[in-house]
C-alpha cells in the first residue's frame, strides 16, 4: 500500500494522509494508492504540508507499518528518546521500529 | 516578462543584447548578453562600447552572475547591468551591492517589495561595488 | 570576548525582522517551500525528520554564561528541553516550530547570538582551537580574527549564493584541535622571522563523498591581508566550480581537478587585484576586537599543587584537565559523553550549571568543541575541586576525554532527513561495552567518529576508528575505518572490508582493540601502532 506523509508547514510535525485530513498517527493513514502526488501537491500548494511524499508500507492489524526504517523512525520518533515519541509508554514500540 | 525595475537616470540601450560570441564578432555591438557559464572578463577590452550587460541567472540558487557584475564595476565600468532569470526579492540586496542597477526578473516583483528588500540592513560589514560603507569604516572614520 | 556594538546589533536585528516577513510570507503561501528552503537554510532553520530543526552559531565556539542560560532557555520555551552540541561548535535544537523561530532568533539576538549562515551555501559558522586564549602552545589568540573574519564574512554580497557550503577553521597553535587541513579553509596564526602575524592557508580540504586533506597554497600570508585573500579564494571557486552535479560543487574538487598549484596560481592572479583595491579593514578594526579578547586579569602567586586526596576527583583531573599558560590554572573539559547517553546533547538543567560554573569559576567564559564536548577555559587550579563537585552532581563529571567512550556521533537517522543509518545507538553500545575506566584508559588516546551517511558530519573520515553507516536494501550496515586522524598528524581513515549490522560493528571494534593491544610497542597510541603495522593484522582479527 502507499501512504501520503509530510511536515506540517507551521509546526513542523510529521503528519499523515488520512482522506480528507492530515493526522499525527500513522494508524490514522490512509492507501492513497495511486493518487498520493496529486494530493501531495494540492496540499502543499494549499500550504498546509512541506515536504510531501509517498511511501510504501505494509497493512497490519494495528494500522499500516511503513516499508522503510526511516519512514518508522518518522512514525514515531527518535529511537534513543522513547520519552519524547508518539508512545512513551509502550515497550514494544522498539520493534515495531527495527 | 515583467516591467524593469531600474535604478538609473540615462535612457535604457535601445538595441537586444546579443550573446557574447556575437558582441565580440560585431564591432558596433553595444548590448550584450552574459550567461552564468561565461568569462566575463573577455568583455572588459571592450568596456568603452558597451552600453549594457545582461547578466542571466539560470536558477537562483547558480550565484556566478554576482562576480561577473564586480568583475565588471572593479573594472570601471558604469554601464547598466540588468539581473535577468530567476531573480527573486530576497536576492535585490546583493545584487546591487554587486553593481547590478536594473533588473527583469521572470517573476515580477512589486516596487513596493524591492524597496522594503532593499532597505532592510542599517549597515555592512565590507565594501562591495555600491556606495555602502562598511562598519569598520564607521567605527574608525 | 568580543561585545556587539550598536552596529553589530543593528545588522543581527535586521536580519531577525527579515526572517520574520520571509516566514510570514512562506506561511501565507506568497514563497514556495523551493524558494524558501535557501532562505531558512541561511538562518539555520532545517526541515528534519520530526520536525523543524535549527542550528544557532557559537562563532569560534566561545560563549559566556549569559548566553548559555538563553541556549537554556530557548531550549524549555520552544523546544524539549535539551540541545545539541555538534561538530562544527554550534548547537541545534531539534524540535522547532517554524511560527515560532523568528521568536527565537529575537530572544538569541538579545544576547548577541544568531543562526546565520549556519546552513545553506554560504561562509559557515569559523571554527577555532577549543583551548585558544588558554593554551601555551599558540602564539597569539586567533580568535580576533576568527571574528574580523566573521564580520566580513557575514552577508557577503558576491557570494550569497556559494555553489556549496564553505567552512573555515582556524588555529594559532602547534597541536591541531580544530581539524584545520578537514576544511574548505584552513588558518594557522603564525609568526615569521621579523615578528609579524600572518597565516598558512590551507585550502580544498574537506570530508563527504570525496574525503580531501587540504594542501598547503600560502606559507606566510600577511595577517592584514586576510581578507582580500579570503575573496580571492572565493572568487576562484564561484567562478568556476562545476554547477550541474551537487556532489562536485565543493571547493576541494575544484582544487583536486585543477591541482593545488593552478588553484593557488589562480588565486594569487585574483588576490592581486584585491590587494591593489586595498579591501581589508585597518589594523585599528583589528586592534578593536582583539582589545575584547584581552587575557582575562589572571591572579598571580597561585598555588599551583591540588589536592589529590579524593580518588575520583583525581580520575577526574588526570583526564579531563589540560594545562594553562597562566600559572596556577587550568582547563577543565567537560565531558558531553556519558556511558550509554547521546553524545552532544545537553539538558537546559545542565546548560545552566554550566553557565554559572563558568561565571563563577572560568571568567564567564565556555568553549564548545568540535568533539562535542565543553570547556571552562581558565580554571584556578584550587578551584577545581569546586568545579568537579558541581559537574559530577549535574551528571557532568565523565572521565573520557579523547578515550573510547569520548565518540562523536551525527544525530543520523534518529533525527536527520539524510540519515542512512543511526549514529547514536551505536556510540551507546560501544560506550557500554568499553565503559571500564581502567580498560579505557588502558586502551589510551582513541577517536572514534560516526556518521549515518555519506556527508560525514560525524568526522568518520577522521577517526582513529571511524564508522559510516549505509542503507544496505532497507537494513542499517555499518563500514568500518581505520587510520584516520583530524590532529597535526592528520589522515584519511579506510574502510577495512565489508560491512556489519549494529552488534557486528561493536564486536569489530573489540577485536581491533584487541588486537592492538596484543601487538602495540610500550607508549604506542592505537594510531601508532595502526601506521607501524598498517591494517593488515587488524583485518586478519576483524574478518579471519
Amino acid at each position: 500500500m502507499k501512504l501520503l506523509l509530510g511536515n506540517d508547514l507551521k509546526t513542523g510535525a510529521v503528519v499523515w494522509w488520512t482522506g480528507r485530513d492530515w493526522s499525527l498517527h500513522v494508524e490514522d493513514a490512509m492507501d492513497v494508492g495511486e493518487h498520493g502526488e496529486t494530493i501531495a501537491r494540492a496540499e502543499e500548494a494549499a500550504c498546509r504540508v512541506a515536504g510531501a511524499a509517498v511511501i510504501d508500507a505494509e497493512p497490519g492489524e494495528a494500522g499500516p507499518r511503513p516499508a522503510h526504517i526511516k519512514d518508522r523512525i518518522r512514525a514515531l520518533g527518535p529511537t534513543v528518546r522513547p520519552d519524547l515519541t508518539l508512545k512513551p509508554a509502550d515497550p514494544s514500540v522498539g520493534s515495531w521500529v527495527i | 516578462m515583467a516591467d524593469a525595475l531600474r535604478y538609473r537616470t540615462d535612457a535604457p540601450a535601445d538595441e537586444p543584447a546579443v550573446t557574447l560570441d556575437a558582441f565580440l564578432d560585431q564591432a558596433d555591438a553595444a548590448s550584450v548578453r552574459i550567461e552564468a557559464g561565461d568569462d566575463v572578463r573577455h568583455l572588459l577590452p571592450h568596456l568603452a562600447r558597451v552600453k549594457l550587460v545582461e547578466i542571466d541567472f539560470p536558477r537562483f540558487r547558480d550565484g556566478r552572475g554576482y562576480s561577473s557584475a564586480r568583475i565588471l564595476r572593479e573594472a570601471g565600468y558604469t554601464g547598466e547591468i540588468k539581473a535577468t532569470g530567476d531573480v527573486l526579492v530576497d536576492q535585490l540586496l546583493f545584487m546591487r551591492r554587486c553593481g547590478f542597477d536594473s533588473f527583469a526578473p521572470e517573476a515580477p516583483i512589486t516596487p513596493a517589495a524591492a524597496e522594503r528588500a532593499l532597505s532592510a540592513y542599517p549597515y555592512v560589514y565590507q565594501h562591495a561595488a555600491d556606495d555602502a560603507v562598511p562598519v569598520w569604516k564607521l567605527r574608525h572614520g | 570576548m568580543y561585545r556587539y556594538d550598536q552596529y553589530d546589533q543593528a545588522i543581527v536585528d535586521a536580519r531577525v525582522e527579515e526572517f520574520r516577513d520571509q516566514t510570514a510570507r512562506r506561511i501565507a503561501g506568497e514563497l514556495t517551500e523551493d524558494q524558501f528552503k535557501p532562505l531558512r537554510l541561511k538562518n539555520g532553520l532545517y526541515l528534519q525528520l520530526h520536525a523543524y530543526m535549527l542550528r544557532v552559531a557559537i562563532p569560534y565556539g566561545t560563549l559566556d554564561s549569559r548566553q548559555m542560560r538563553m541556549l537554556a532557555e530557548i531550549a524549555r520555551k520552544y523546544d524539549r528541553g535539551y540541545g545539541h552540541f555538534t561538530t562544527r561548535q554550534n548547537i541545534q535544537y531539534n524540535w522547532i516550530k517554524l511560527e515560532q523561530a523568528p521568536d527565537i532568533l529575537a530572544d538569541l539576538a538579545t544576547v548577541e547570538m544568531h543562526a546565520i549562515q549556519t546552513s545553506g551555501e554560504s561562509v559557515r559558522n569559523i571554527s577555532a582551537d577549543q583551548y585558544a586564549g588558554a593554551t601555551a602552545d599558540e602564539i597569539a589568540d586567533p580568535r580576533p580574527w576568527a571574528e574580523l573574519l566573521r564580520q566580513v564574512t557575514t552577508f557577503m554580497p558576491e557570494f550569497s549564493y556559494l555553489p556549496r557550503k564553505f567552512k573555515f577553521a582556524i588555529t594559532a597553535a602547534d597541536s591541531d584541535r580544530a581539524a584545520i587541513r578537514w576544511h574548505d579553509c584552513g588558518l594557522r596564526l603564525v609568526r615569521n622571522e621579523a615578528g609579524e602575524d600572518g597565516f598558512e592557508v590551507y585550502a580544498g580540504g574537506g570530508m563527504g563523498r570525496t574525503p580531501m586533506i587540504a594542501p598547503l597554497i600560502r606559507s606566510f600570508l600577511p595577517a592584514d591581508q586576510l581578507f582580500g585573500y579570503v575573496q580571492a579564494i572565493l572568487r576562484v571557486w564561484n567562478r568556476h566550480a562545476r554547477r550541474d552535479n551537487i556532489h562536485k560543487q565543493r571547493m576541494k574538487i575544484l582544487v583536486h581537478e585543477l591541482g593545488a598549484e593552478e588553484f593557488t596560481r589562480q588565486v594569487e592572479e585574483e588576490f592581486a587585484g584585491f590587494e591593489a583595491r586595498d579591501v581589508d579593514p585597518p589594523r585599528a578594526e583589528y586592534d578593536r576586537i582583539a582589545a575584547y579578547f584581552a587575557p582575562p586579569p589572571f591572579e598571580t602567586g597561585l598555588p599551583d599543587e591540588i589536592d589529590r586526596s579524593d580518588p575520583d576527583f583525581a580520575l577526574w583531573l588526570d583526564r579531563q584537565v589540560a594545562p594553562h599558560k597562566a600559572p596556577g590554572y587550568a582547563i577543565a573539559n567537560i565531558s558531553l559523553k556519558p556511558v550509554g547517553g547521546i553524545p552532544g546533547d545537553i539538558s537546559a538543567e545542565q546548560m545552566e550549571v554550566v553557565a554559572d560554573l563558568a561565571e563563577r569559576y572560568s571568567f564567564d567564559e565556555l568553549r564548545a568543541t568540535h568533539a562535542q564536548n565543553l570547556v571552562l577555559p581558565h580554571v584556578r587550579k584550587a578551584d577545581l575541586y569546586a568545579v568537579w563537585q558541581a559537574l559530577d552532581a549535574a551528571g557532568l563529571a565523565d572521565v573520557n576525554l579523547d578515550l573510547v567512550s569520548d565518540i562523536i556521533a551525527c544525530p543520523g537517522l534518529d533525527y536527520c532527513s539524510l540519515a542512512n543509518a543511526r549514529s547514536i545507538p551505536l556510540a551507546q553500545k560501544i560506550s557500554t561495552r568499553f565503559a571500564d575506566i581502567d580498560r579505557q584508559r588502558d586502551l589510551g588516546e582513541l577517536k572514534i567518529k560516526i556518521s549515518g551517511c555519506i556527508n560525514a558530519c560525524g568526522h568518520h573520515h577522521a577517526g582513529h576508528i571511524g564508522i559510516l553507516g549505509v542503507d544496505r536494501k532497507g537494513t542499517e550496515n555499518y563500514q568500518l575505518l581505520l587510520g584516520g586522524s583530524g590532529a597535526e598528524d592528520v589522515s584519511a581513515a579506510k574502510i577495512t572490508g565489508p560491512g556489519f549490522d549494529e552488534d557486528g560493528v561493536v564486536d569489530a571494534i573489540e577485536k581491533t582493540l584487541d588486537a592492538y593491544v596484543r601487538l602495540r610497542d610500550p607508549g604506542e597510541r592505537f594510531l601508532d601502532t595502526y601506521r607501524r603495522i598498517g591494517v593488515e593484522p587488524f583485518k586478519e582479527a576483524i574478518y579471519g
